[in-house]
């Protein structure tokens, strides 16, 4: 047998048993190798469950940055006796399983292919505790220690940040020291290094590791939001408390100690989208936070705001659907749900971030587009952006940026006989002048309704008036082409007649797989979808290709279905990538997907004709 | 059509208030309810109020769901914003708008449709929030633009124009408000517009969640014999607790009444509530001794009007949010967007 040897290369899963505390261990073995200057990509994988169901960690050491999963396990650490056998299963061969060997396990439940290291956790925390509690939660910390000496993490990184963790409980800091270096010198006395190795580099630079949610929260206070409304939902809840958070630090006023904001736990969905219609209606930039269930009870209201236009933020933290579907896996299957929100002829602006980075800049950006555009504003997250840590590029502000409140006509132009219709277009773009209400005496009232009106915001039931109104909206949509952010487009190393296109989490497998590809021979020119309605860009790119993959997660293409609808393409040309089994997409996955379809597409690369 | 414009000539010696403004700059565009309908009569009554109270119209905002009431905002306050928003949601598009701008006064106006049905969750959790408003149920017992169907606040037994028998229990929105927590929690009757009107005032000089419930017959689907919501049934079976005179700050009550018979209320902006008392047994400030007396008149058939609920010392929402005294929409790039140095921090703390 030939044991994997790997430095900086390979991947850890933690598997636990949900409630026992392992988080905080686990999230300590990434943090520590980002303190080594070597970057991670983690993934919480857990149930929709508070105690007792199986939950997994995993850790990609990947000197490389790539910030994906790869596909495989290299090295599992199997403390859930429940899900044993898929976990061992799940090892590469030549890989490597730790375990707890207090109790004794049949020989036919190991593999030969792989190094086993068993270490007796339970007796060791039976001799050291008497407390049932802290039996369970040192058992954690301990085989922290144990693998700190197994991989060559540096025991004082992991010191130091215990020591941040427990800044201020002296008492909890020592038992936790003592019971990570109780774990450490187990492994240095009785085990062999195995030949996975973390070494010191300085690749992380001043990146920083933080999940979407959080991200996007800070992003709609740097965009000016000013009132939240929401109701729990996973994967979404984290966003509206991380903005209580942020908001305490950053949007208390010093002199009073009163808020500049307000946030209020709806009693549904309904309510939460109809508290932010009425705040965006009054002037306050307003949004909420949700998940697809979420997003189909707000439908209704999702209709009015277009019809009426009003701005309107929303969030959606994607999971695994349809109906309650699988609450805490991921998927990026709201698509045509918020594309096409509501009754009727609707078209809606959604964003697409691919990292916590651009959740925390498109976070802000959404209310300036909303409020330019007088329309509600999509950010389209999932779970594997919204809830797991990335490690991204510092976020950055222009100090010299302004909120953009979009055409809000004055009391002052108001008072000097600037002629006021609501549903006017006065400058060809489709968009009209609001007045936020209680302005001026007699001018600029008007009456906001889903029902349809004429320019002036006069009830109408003339057909004419309708269609003139229904007109101008998707003028405004055109508009909002140009407004929203463009597509990123590049190149392959070679010319080639093939492209892929994706968006949103998907980026973090694809950065890689085109890599992997490309060393294969399949070349491909690519976009990132950062926005819909599509730029032309969209349609140039897909018009200069012969096959385009269309990488998503979701089971029915929604993507692709949206680019053949709005694009007018053939959709013989866009050749479907899906995954949706709930986990976050794999390298191996997309490349070997595409490698497959290239095959059968006979997507071949471009030969290079001598000029 | 529901803005049929009206013409801005007016007598020049109409009288005005103390804004300068006549009665005429607080109405609406015309009603296009059925003639006779008590929610013109409403509206006509939220004119008086307002115009009496002199608010300009301009800083109100109307909000309302959607059924014959809901229609109702545009016929009053012309001046002001309106809101037409969803079936039974209105609550909630007050709420946002409430927090975006503590300094407007926001009336909701709904029905017993669009209030008890659908929109009961909302109505419930909008008191319960204490939201500052005056939230309006113009209660009729059916449904008339889809045609005369029972609506939730329909009596048990009662008898629908084609002959159809109630069979469910009612819901009485004021019992419900009480048990929620609303702060000021009224009954009346489109009939009575002596009482309507302080009641409106009274409710908006409240500073917390204050309902009132509007007994106001539907003249095409409910009222006729056998109905329960109708002029005749509610002009026999009204049992009016007390008549309410509302005074402005600093108005001297000249008005003689007997010693006992009248209880002055101190609002929190320095105006005074006078109750006449037509029950000296009943008192507005006991909300369990209310709740009884409401279930004792309802168990007759009787529809208990006034004043039923009054918390002298009300909070609202932005109590509670603990928010700023400026507007938050009022609010700038200087006191919303932490800058550069903020983020330097937040990104500090995640390296």
């Amino acid at each position: 047998m030939k044991s994997i040897a790997r430095v900086n290369d390979f991947v850890v899963k933690f598997a636990n048993v949900n409630g026992s505390g392992s988080a905080s261990a686990n999230g300590l073995f990434a943090k520590a190798v980002l303190k080594m200057g070597v970057p991670v990509a983690a993934r919480n994988i857990f149930p929709s469950n508070i105690q007792g169901l199986p939950t997994w960690y995993e850790v990609r050491v990947v000197e490389a940055g790539w910030r994906g999963r790869r596909g495989g396990v290299d090295l599992m650490v199997a403390m859930n006796p429940e899900t044993w056998d898929e976990d061992v299963a799940e090892i590469e061969p030549g890989g490597y399983l730790f375990y707890d060997s207090t109790r004794p396990i049949p020989s036919s439940k190991f593999r030969a292919d792989i190094t086993v290291v068993g270490m007796p956790l339970t007796a060791i925390c039976n001799a050291e505790y008497s407390d049932a509690r802290q039996r369970q939660i040192f058992k954690n910390i301990i085989y922290l220690g144990a693998l700190a000496g197994l991989l060559g993490i540096e025991p004082e990184v992991i010191e130091t940040l215990l020591a941040a963790q427990y800044k201020g409980k002296e008492p909890l800091l020592e038992s936790n020291r003592k019971a990570f270096r109780l774990g450490l010198d187990y492994a240095t006395a009785n085990f062999e290094p195995v030949g996975l190795r973390v070494e010191r580099r300085n690749k992380v630079g001043n990146r920083i590791f933080v999940d979407g949610n959080n991200a996007a929260a800070l992003g709609a206070v740097y965009g000016g939001a000013t009132v939240c409304a929401w109701y729990p939902i996973t994967p979404s809840s984290s966003v509206a408390e991380a903005f209580a958070k942020h908001c305490q630090r950053l949007r208390v006023d010093p002199a009073t100690g009163r808020h500049r904001f307000a946030i209020v736990q709806a009693e549904d969905e309904l309510a939460s989208i109809g508290m932010v219609i009425g705040g965006a209606w009054n002037g306050a930039r307003s949004f909420t936070a949700t998940s697809g269930p979420g997003i189909s009870l707000m439908q209704e209201f999702i209709g009015l705001a277009y019809f009426a236009e009003i701005p309107a933020v929303i969030f959606d933290v994607q999971r695994g659907s349809p109906s309650t579907g699988m609450p805490t896996k991921t998927q990026q299957a709201d698509l045509l749900s918020c594309a096409y929100a509501s009754h009727g002829d609707t078209k809606h602006v959604l964003l697409f971030p691919e990292d916590p980075k651009e959740c925390f800049e498109m976070g802000a950006r959404a209310f300036d587009l909303a409020d330019r555009l007088q329309t509600p504003v999509f950010v389209m997250l999932d779970l594997d952006i919204g809830m797991q840590d990335w490690l991204c590029d510092a976020f950055t502000w222009d100090d010299s940026r302004r909120l953009d409140r979009g055409k809000v006509m004055s009391a002052a132009a108001l008072e000097a006989g600037k002629d006021f219709g609501r549903y006017l277009d006065v400058d060809g773009d489709g968009i009209p002048y609001r007045t936020y209400p209680g302005t001026h005496p007699k001018r600029g009232g008007y009456f906001t309704r889903g029902t349809s009106k004429d320019r002036y915001a006069r009830y109408t039931e003339d057909g004419n008036a309708y269609v003139d109104n229904m007109q101008r909206l998707l003028r405004k949509f055109e508009t909002a082409k140009e407004l929203v952010p463009a597509p990123v487009v590049e190149r392959a190393a070679q010319p080639t007649h093939a492209g892929a296109i994706w968006f949103g989490s998907t980026g973090a497998a694809m950065a890689e797989s085109l890599e992997v590809l490309a060393a294969d021979g399949i070349h491909l020119d690519r976009m990132r979808i950062r926005a819909f309605p599509f730029a032309d860009a969209v349609a140039e790119f897909i018009a200069g290709h012969d096959h385009v993959f269309v990488v998503e997660q979701n089971r029915d293409a929604q993507m692709r279905s949206l680019l053949v609808n709005e694009c007018g393409v053939d959709p013989a040309k866009l050749i479907p990538i899906l995954h949706y089994d709930g986990n976050p997409l794999t390298e191996r996955f997309v490349t070997r997907e595409i490698a497959e379809k290239a095959r059968l597409f006979n997507v071949t690369p471009m030969r290079k004709v001598a000029r | 059509m529901t803005y049929l414009t009206k013409p801005k000539l007016h007598h020049p010696a109409l009288p005005t208030n103390a804004l300068g403004l006549t009665r005429r700059d607080y109405e609406g565009a015309v009603s296009t309810l059925c003639a006779g309908c008590g929610h013109d009569s409403i509206s006509a009554a939220i004119i008086q109020a307002f115009y009496e109270l002199a608010i300009e119209p301009h800083r109100v905002a109307k909000l309302s769901g959607i059924g014959c009431s809901s229609k109702t905002p545009t016929y009053f306050l012309g001046a002001g914003h309106g809101f037409n928003s969803v079936h039974g949601r209105m609550p909630s598009v007050l709420t946002g708008a409430a927090l975006a701008n503590r300094d407007l006064i926001y009336l909701g106006v709904s029905g017993d449709g669009d209030s008890a049905s659908i929109g009961l969750g909302q109505f419930a959790h909008v008191m319960r929030r204490g939201v500052n408003m005056v939230y309006i149920v113009e209660n009729n017992g059916v449904y008339g633009l889809t045609k005369g169907q029972f609506s939730a606040t329909a009596d048990k037994g009662s008898k629908a124009k084609r002959g159809a028998v109630n069979s469910d229990e009612p819901i009485d929105l004021v019992q419900l408000a009480l048990v929620l927590g609303a702060s000021f929690v009224a009954r009346g009757f489109s009939g009575d517009k002596g009482q309507l009107v302080p009641l409106i005032k009274a409710a908006v000089a409240h500073g917390g969640a204050a309902f009132i419930d509007v007994v106001s017959p539907c003249v095409a689907f409910n009222n006729h014999p056998g109905s329960t919501k109708s002029y005749d049934y509610v002009r026999a079976h009204n049992e009016a607790v007390n008549r309410l005179d509302f005074m402005p700050l600093r108005e001297a009550i000249t008005a003689n009444v007997a010693p006992g018979e009248v209880e002055s209320v101190v609002l929190h902006d320095g105006g005074t509530l006078r109750l006449r008392k037509l029950h000296p047994e009943y008192d507005p400030h006991d909300k369990v001794g209310a709740l009884s007396y409401l279930e004792a008149h309802r168990a007759k058939g009787e529809v208990v009007t006034g004043l039923l609920y009054v918390d002298d010392d009300p909070t609202d929402l932005h109590a509670a949010q603990n928010t700023v005294a400026a507007p938050l929409n009022a609010l700038g790039d200087a006191e919303l967007v932490p800058g550069s140095a903020a983020l330097q921090k937040f990104n500090a703390a995640l390296a």
